[in-house]
């Protein structure tokens, strides 16, 4: 193939000796390499490497009755809002009008200093992402949940008083 | 006076290296990868922290994709032989046999009940090209999900079934929560996201007590 060939003629036999013709015993690769390549280049485009991992949710059982309904302690309640293009609000106790902004990388310190400051037994975290919150904010907020080790939280629907002071305070920063 | 000789060098290259090194990367994407599923829509998933496997088997999943479309998934084709069968029932579809089949061996499907049919009659290379409009989830009752879900959990009884939701990171929330009430109307609470791996953060209690549980693996 892609060589040229050195064998000089005949050799140092004497006349009337028979030839008896060598025969290389090296293969050519070329075509194998090109198929294992080929292989390699159908493995990478259809096959995928990261294994989607599964979050765990678990929400709320729907009830009218008020007594079955979880009574959550004022004081230690977090309540954090999500709107649009990321923003993230939050207010402790149960006066939403002490609305603060902040955002996803200063929530986390927010969650740890209110866990630190209240009792175990009362923190509960209440997340209320409003009609133009995005899917990724959700998973964001459930997940430091997570990082945060809060046992109690809560993926709840926001009020319409919330949402209003929401809409309020991302007029007042304007956020398009 | 003498010639100068002219000596020839051969051009051959010795491939079996070349050949060795393909066939050992060859052998790591066949062992260390997987194929991947067909999609309806491709969908970006947020990440988290969770380390949990998804599931194979006996899963239930709710594609959720950028624009708000919802498609449906069910690995096993006797689930959703049942569920096309119920469905064509108790919602007056008049799909056919040829209908039927052809839902089996649809991996996913994100039309309403009425375009049902029409989907279902076309050759299956037809129907990959199809833009599909979504299952109907307009408001918190569920839509046309909460048939399905209903349908699925009836089907699934007695076996240990997921509820996997995959949604794109830029769904808006209210189709997500719809997606959920479809869920909570059928007295499902429990469901697992599905996202990508991420490590906890440094410093973090959840990093705290990973680090704690490696350490008393590896002292212990």
């Amino acid at each position: 193939m892609a060589d040229i060939d050195v064998s000089g003629g005949g050799g140092k036999k004497g006349p009337g000796v028979k030839k008896a013709k060598k025969l290389s015993t090296r293969v050519d690769m070329t075509p194998m390499v090109d198929l294992g390549f080929l292989l390699i280049t159908f493995f990478i485009f259809s096959t995928t490497m990261a294994q989607p991992t599964a979050m765990q949710l678990i929400m709320p059982k729907d009830t009218e009755n008020l007594e079955e309904q979880t009574k959550v302690k004022a004081s230690g309640a977090l309540t954090i809002m999500l709107g649009k293009s990321d923003g993230l609000y939050y207010y402790e106790g149960d006066d939403p009008t002490k609305i603060q902004n902040t955002n996803y990388k200063d929530i986390r310190e927010v969650v740890i200093n209110k866990k630190k400051s209240t009792k175990p037994e009362d923190f509960v975290v209440v997340i209320k992402p409003n009609d133009e919150a995005n899917y990724k904010n959700v998973v964001a907020i459930l997940d430091e949940m997570t990082i945060n080790e809060v046992k109690k939280y809560a993926l709840v629907p926001i009020s319409p008083v919330e949402n209003e002071l929401l809409v309020a305070t991302e007029k007042a920063n304007n956020i398009q | 006076m003498a010639k100068a000789k002219i000596v020839r060098k051969s051009t051959w290259v010795d491939m079996t290296a070349f050949v060795d090194v393909s066939f050992l990367i060859l052998t790591f994407f066949i062992l260390a990868t997987k194929f991947k599923p067909v999609e309806p829509v491709e969908v970006k998933f947020p990440s988290s922290v969770s380390a949990d496997k998804v599931p194979e088997m006996d899963a239930f999943m709710v594609t959720i994709d950028k624009d708000g479309r919802v498609f449906v998934q069910m690995d096993d084709p006797k689930a959703r032989e049942s569920i096309a069968n119920n469905l064509n029932e108790t919602r007056q579809m008049g799909l056919s046999p040829a209908n039927i089949k052809a839902f089996t061996n649809a991996p996913s499907l994100g039309v309403p009940f009425a375009g049902m049919k029409e989907l279902l009659s076309m050759d299956p290379e037809q129907q990959k090209n199809v833009r599909q409009p979504g299952i109907p989830v307009p408001d918190s009752t569920g839509g046309e999900l909460y048939f399905w879900v209903r349908d699925a959990k009836s089907t699934y009884a007695g076996k240990k079934i997921t509820w996997l939701i995959k949604a794109d990171s830029e769904t808006k929330f209210p189709v997500v929560r719809n997606v959920l009430e479809a869920f909570k109307r059928n007295d499902i609470n429990k469901f697992q996201l599905v996202t990508k791996f991420q490590d906890a953060p440094v410093g973090t209690p959840l990093w705290n007590s990973r680090e704690e549980i490696i350490k008393k693996a590896g002292g212990g």
